[in-house]
């Protein structure tokens, strides 16, 4: 996807977005509601036109074909499968538009079928089965027609929890087999670490930050993909000292001085943004990164219980602890300077 | 769902029996149905049976069946239920050939959607004596419809007073009850099954015929068995626009004259009930067919 824009009267969903997909790679499309993910998705399918920009695939020029010859196998979050036809009709389908004869369609369809092992309810009918029976479905339909590229717009968005982690398994797994090339849109930062080689963080229809799974967890480049990758705690701060990206600097909220590591370059005196994600937070002092606070509301979360702590400014920082707290208790807390870091601005 | 906590080893006595019930969906909800149960019985169940023994009843005497007996052996009577059928049926097909690509067309948002809408609902707030009273203005051979074809050269045309007088009227009521029914059953169709067809290599012809109308056929069906329910029952466009005493002579017209003029409620009884099986042969024959196409949802998933 080469400067892809849509637009929708004056609201720009998609800005100068640019993609590019290897051959075999998963690349998840992460954001919350609004980014323009699904946008980027249903231009990238042909199922919503281009304001501007281009779609090539190899040497082939796609953005002015129609969908149903772009030759992409989709995966819908509704399943969208044919209530009228059998599984194995809906996995035809594809086949059938191809005009591929009918025995060998029956084979390729159970074949299929068979990669997401339903070949024994080829012959019910979608409503007979259950959500994920029926993603599955969807799954198969898409892969029959063995597409160059397949798209994901949020599958496991209306499953229950167990059913998605078991389908997450299963796509992962089908991915891993199969090695198609597969984009995927979800805003579940969960499923994007845990199956995608590639993460492309959107914000307002612009990619924030793209990078393997461990780069975006370990190094948001903003406080928005900070807060995306689980850092919880995002505050305001002031920057006692300068420092460029990489190096420690002093930050200072009201009386209280830390340490942080700088994401990117920071002047002295300027204001700043510090994040930590609650496992990161630890309830003891580290020698000079240290903060008081009293403990307001405690949940026991199984082998740890997550405290809101209140600090002096009335601003709760989010921990994660195994040591015994209880509500009301006043807290000395400590926060590793290489798991505190900050940003220039404030974004808080 | 009710849900139904199972009676164990506790002793079977009247909590038992109401909760086996409920188990059958028997429960006090139940009651919210005396109302409507209530009025169709007093006002639709009780006087049809009656209206059955008083049609085997003739006033003129001749055994139980004169009444069917008169009706089927004078050619004049028994010609109306061929003009109720050669009205009716065409006037719903015709109806719900033109509902059916506006309610297709309105599935999709568009600039000035509701006001289309509105105008094609319009009509059915209007009643019938009033759309046949206009109709009579519009298309005299001096209004403006056959003026205007005049004035491109074309001939003059009788459009009322005549069977397609009537055929009009009907058609004035029956299209856009058509297209609110249509229109309703097509929007419960979810849309992503087009995107899907079209990922999967489908044209819009594909799509049309493979996807969208076997969703459609079973409300394209119920849309016809409604509109010729409701083209059956014609009666003030069979007189007012049409040709009441020969090629508009539907079933209502005899019925209408056997109760209101010659007050022989026994013989109108019976028009009445041959009026009844014609139309529910031709729904059998209509659900028969609804039955063997398909009849789940059009939605698929949660979504």
């Amino acid at each position: 996807m080469r400067h892809v824009s849509r637009s929708f009267g004056k609201t720009e969903a998609l800005r100068d977005l640019d993609l590019v997909l290897a051959a075999g790679e998963f690349v998840a499309l992460l954001g919350p509601s609004g980014c323009g993910k699904s946008t980027a998705l249903a231009c990238l399918a042909g199922l919503q036109p281009l304001s501007g920009g281009e779609i090539w695939i190899d040497k082939r020029r796609l953005d002015t074909l129609p969908a149903e010859r772009r030759g992409f196998g989709m995966v819908f979050q509704s399943y969208a499968l044919f209530p009228h036809l059998t599984v194995q009709k809906n996995v035809e389908f594809g086949l059938r538009m191809r005009k591929v004869k009918a025995a060998q369609r029956h084979e390729r369809a159970l074949a299929a079928l068979r990669t997401v092992q339903l070949e024994d309810h080829a012959q019910k009918h979608p409503a007979q089965l259950s959500g994920g029976q029926q993603q599955r479905v969807a799954i198969a339909r898409a892969l029959a027609i063995e597409p160059d590229i397949v798209l994901m717009d949020e599958p496991l968005s209306n499953l229950d929890a167990a059913l998605r982690i078991g389908l997450r398994t299963e796509i992962k797994r089908l991915h891993q087999n199969l090695g198609l090339t597969t984009l995927y849109v979800t805003h579940d930062q969960e499923e994007a670490l845990s199956l995608a080689d590639r993460v492309v963080i959107l914000r307002d229809g612009c990619v924030e930050q793209a990078g393997t799974p461990e780069a975006v967890y370990n190094r948001p480049v903003s406080p928005y993909v900070a807060k995306f990758m689980g850092y919880r705690n995002v505050l305001a701060a002031h920057a006692a000292s300068g420092g460029d990206a990489g190096e420690v600097v002093e930050v200072r909220r009201g009386a209280q001085v830390l340490h942080a590591t700088a994401v990117e370059p920071i002047t002295a005196g300027s204001e700043v943004t510090i994040a930590v994600r609650p496992e990161d937070v630890l309830v003891s002092s580290i020698d000079d990164n240290g903060l008081v606070a009293v403990a307001e509301v405690v949940e026991f979360m199984g082998r740890e219980i997550q405290v809101g702590a209140g600090l002096p400014d009335g601003q709760v920082l989010h921990l994660r602890t195994e040591k015994p707290v209880a509500a009301g208790d006043s807290i000395r807390i400590g926060v590793p300077r290489q798991r505190l870091l900050a940003y220039a601005g404030n974004a808080a | 769902m009710t849900a139904v906590i199972p009676a164990g080893r506790s002793a079977p006595g009247a909590g038992f029996l109401r909760r086996s019930l409920a188990g059958r969906g028997v429960d006090a909800v139940l009651i919210l149905l005396i109302p409507a149960v209530a009025f169709t019985a007093l006002l639709f169940v009780y006087p049809y049976i009656y209206g059955i023994t008083i049609s085997l009843q003739p006033q003129g005497g001749g055994g139980a069946l004169a009444n069917y007996r008169n009706f089927f052996s004078d050619p004049y009577l028994r010609q109306t239920i061929w003009n109720t059928l050669r009205l009716a049926l065409p006037a719903a097909a015709v109806s719900v050939g033109f509902a059916f690509p506006l309610a297709y067309r309105v599935r999709a948002a568009f600039r000035g959607r509701a006001v289309i809408t509105a105008l094609f609902l319009l009509p059915l707030t209007f009643g019938s004596v009033l759309l046949a009273e206009g109709m009579t203005e519009i298309f005299a051979p001096t209004g403006w419809v056959n003026l205007a074809l005049g004035s491109v050269g074309l001939p003059h045309v009788q459009f009322i007073f005549n069977y397609t007088g009537t055929f009009i009227a009907l058609l004035l009521t029956t299209v856009p009850f058509s297209f609110l029914l249509l229109a309703g059953m097509f929007g419960s169709i979810d849309r992503t099954l087009e995107s899907a067809a079209a990922t999967l290599g489908a044209g819009a012809a594909a799509r049309f015929w493979r996807v969208l109308f076997p969703l459609m056929v079973p409300g394209l069906v119920t849309a016809l068995t409604l509109a010729i329910v409701e083209a059956f029952a014609v009666f003030p466009s069979a007189v007012l626009v049409g040709q009441p005493d020969s090629a508009t002579h539907v079933l209502s017209i005899p019925l209408y004259q056997a109760a209101q003029q010659q007050f022989n409620y026994s013989d109108a009884s019976a028009i009445a009930v041959i009026m009844t099986i014609v139309e529910l042969v031709v729904l059998a024959i209509l659900f028969g067919i609804r039955s063997r196409l398909y009849r789940g949802p059009a939605t698929s998933g949660k979504g």
